[in-house]
């Protein structure tokens, strides 16, 4: 019984790895820049809800759908200010530029919001499910993440299969220079890349927040890197992989804190991750690339 | 061109290299800025005041305090910076240390040890004579070695762990961490709130993990049993889900919280989610849980922490401290704030059984302080029975006492 409350509890946890992880694997899918300030949009808008939830008493579905629009602005401006300029620099300073707007987003935070810890209240409002005389009880926030997490999961694959925007993406993930030769606006896509990724951060950030309530400019950057393992478990750039990455791992890290070591669960989870890039480099759905010569 | 380039830039290293070496010496010798600032100072006041006596100005006691005023830590320096101002502007409004003034200068550390020590390095600069800092342990352990060279004087009014006074110049307000860790087991014991004890601390940080281990050694000792010993890290510091099924699994009564309200404030969330309401205990650290913006009390309620200062008493001393603090700052006051105000009153306490004056240096001053310091009784407003004395080692002795967060507010339970 024990073995399968932790299950849950792993899902629950995977779930919201998951959704991070989604936003994460969607921008580095096209743009192949790992965008670290992530963590951090979704810390804005965990904000951003709080105060128009708490401060000005908003229906919480208005104040999701206003974070959204905040973190879709807030994504195409940092894209516009620090990523664009360096389109045709080495990865490594758009990397460095990334973590410096991460830092530049939680003391932004810090100076706005203060330092003092807030207390999210849960926006879904969905009953949990209680099996087996109420020993396993499974929680409407869980339920709810997991369904949000698959549903953004099969709307992005269709996304980028069926409309022209989304063959634009995939063009530009393979080849930018032949993209832009066959007319695609390469500009233009990876900005639109990052507003659809920074709209998903708002959503996971809310998701997250009502699974784990506390609210500091920090909130953000922990499961920020989490997430990414998740992504780069699922074999980054792959939208189902970052789902059963971001699963899978919030499963392992439970387990092996009931059954192993509580203090030892983040080593076990990066073992795991080291035993799964040595079997398979690329994830367990990442795709092996040939690159032409 | 390029050679006068040269030549300019070999100027500016050598320039940069003297001005670096003069800090050096400065930083060694004890602030000689500070006590010919405060030389000057006495000068000037004596010419003032010519024959007619000393007793009027004497000069001004600098003292510096350091603090998280930012970041994750942010509470408990702004508290405790907050309580040590309404002391400074009391002493001062009351003619303030045997006719010397306080002037109080603030640098913010973010819990950082190496900014800690700029902050510190910064303040000496300013003419800081004695310390009251730094507000939580880790910074306090990287200044105090800095303090202790240069002979300054260090009161810490919350920094908790013993590695923090491990220097003889630097002492504490606040209990230490072993010393939370026995009485609280003494405690739960002596009022047998729970006979089987399940344990959640925080193993990455040394505050959590040090009052963990000596509640340990005293349960063991006052037969109390250990069901469940749980561990988190800074980087798992959001699921409890885990660890709060395993205490419930081997039925613990009471769950011991040695860690901060930040992370408690989820245990709780969790563990009401899940149904299990074992007792809550927690220590210090657990002081602010009420203050979140929007944390629902309720979960909190029945919540039993030890710490050395209620906000409800009754004392005209706390009393006044506490109107006095919600005037000026909006808030009920936590522990921080009350171990700052203490801090301020001790270094007043210590400087007049020492008869120290502003015009000493910082070595004199640190020397004769902290021998003082030992032969004061201090009563202030933390610690049960109110009076504190200092061994030489650094430590406080004074008693805890038990708060119970009741109609979500704290109250103090006998």
């Amino acid at each position: 019984m024990n073995f399968l409350i932790y299950l849950i509890n792993g899902i629950g946890l995977g779930s919201v790895y998951a959704i991070i992880a989604l936003g994460y694997t969607m921008v580095y899918g096209i743009a192949k820049m790992l965008n670290f300030a992530h963590g951090d949009v979704i810390m804005i808008g965990c904000y951003t809800v709080f105060l128009t939830m708490t401060r000005y008493g908003m229906n919480p579905y208005i104040s999701v759908a206003l974070s959204v629009v905040v973190c879709t602005l807030l994504g195409i401006t940092i894209e516009k200010i620090a990523y664009k300029p360096l389109r045709r620099a080495t990865s490594l300073a758009v990397l460095i530029t990334a973590i410096g707007v991460s830092y530049f987003l939680q003391n932004a935070a810090l100076l706005l919001f203060g330092a003092n810890t807030k207390s999210f209240s849960n926006v879904v409002n969905v009953p949990g499910i209680t099996l087996a005389d109420g020993a396993l009880k499974i929680s409407g926030t869980t339920i709810v993440t997991v369904v949000v997490c698959i549903v953004i999961m099969l709307i992005l694959t269709w996304f980028i299969k069926n409309t022209k925007a989304g063959q634009a993406m995939l063009a530009v993930s393979e080849d930018k220079d032949a993209a832009q030769l066959m007319g695609v606006n390469v500009n233009g896509t990876i900005s639109l890349t990052f507003a659809i990724g920074s709209g998903l951060a708002a959503i996971a950030g809310v998701l997250f927040c009502s699974a784990y309530p506390t609210l500091t400019p920090y909130t953000g950057s922990m499961p920020g890197i989490k997430a990414f393992t998740a992504a780069v478990f699922g074999g980054i750039g792959s939208i189902p992989g970052a789902f059963i990455g971001g699963i899978l791992l919030g499963i392992i890290e439970i387990l092996g804190r009931a059954y192993i070591s509580s203090q030892l669960s983040d080593a076990i989870v990066f073992a795991v991750l080291i035993v799964v890039l040595l079997v398979k480099p690329t994830g367990i759905l990442g795709k092996k690339i040939h690159e032409k010569v | 061109m390029k050679r006068f380039n040269k030549v300019v830039s070999a100027a500016v290293a050598s320039a940069m290299v003297l001005a670096m070496a003069a800090c050096g010496g400065n930083a060694s010798d004890g602030s000689q800025a500070a006590s010919s600032a405060a030389n000057n100072n006495a000068a000037a006041s004596s010419e003032a005041t010519g024959n007619t006596g000393a007793d009027q100005t004497v000069g001004t006691f600098v003292i510096g305090g350091i603090g998280p005023l930012t970041g994750g830590a942010a509470i408990y320096g702004n508290a405790a910076m907050n309580g040590a101002q309404i002391a400074v502007d009391e002493i001062n409004a009351a003619g303030g240390i045997n006719g010397a003034q306080i002037k109080f200068l603030k640098e913010d550390d973010e819990h950082d040890p190496q900014k800690s020590v700029n902050a510190y390095n910064s303040l000496k600069d300013q003419g800081m004579q004695i310390l009251m800092g730094t507000v939580t342990s880790t910074p306090c352990v990287a200044v105090a070695d800095k303090t202790a060279a240069d002979g300054m004087f260090q009161l810490t009014p919350s920094a908790s762990s013993v590695d923090a006074v491990y220097n003889d110049n630097v002492f504490q307000v606040c209990f230490t961490d072993p010393n939370q860790g026995t009485k609280s087991a003494e405690y739960i014991s002596e009022k047998k709130l729970a006979s089987k004890i399940g344990i959640i601390y925080d193993s990455s940080d040394v505050y959590s993990s040090g009052i963990k281990d000596t509640f340990v050694k005293e349960a063991t000792v006052k037969g109390l049993e250990i069901v469940a010993e749980e561990a988190f890290t800074e980087a798992t510091k959001t699921d409890f889900s885990t660890q709060l099924q395993k205490c419930q699994s081997a039925g613990a009564e009471l769950v011991f919280m040695p860690f901060y309200y930040t992370e408690a404030s989820l245990v709780l969330t969790q563990a009401n989610n899940m149904g299990y309401a074992p007792i809550f205990f927690g220590v210090d650290g657990m002081d602010g849980i009420l203050s979140a913006e929007n944390f629902d009390t309720k979960l909190a309620e029945g919540l039993y922490m030890l710490t050395p200062f209620a906000a409800d008493a009754t004392d005209a001393a706390t009393v006044k401290f506490v109107d006095t603090y919600q005037k000026n700052y909006g808030e009920t006051p936590i522990q921080f704030a009350a171990d700052g105000y203490d801090a301020i009153y001790i270094i007043k306490a210590a400087i007049e059984e020492a008869g120290v004056t502003p015009d000493q240096s910082v070595k004199e001053i640190g020397d004769a302080l902290k021998s003082a310091i030992t032969s004061i009784t201090y009563n202030g407003i933390t610690g049960a029975g109110k009076s504190m004395t200092w061994e030489a080692s650094g430590e406080v002795s004074k008693a805890p006492m038990a708060i119970i967060i009741k109609d979500g507010a704290y109250a103090s339970v006998e």
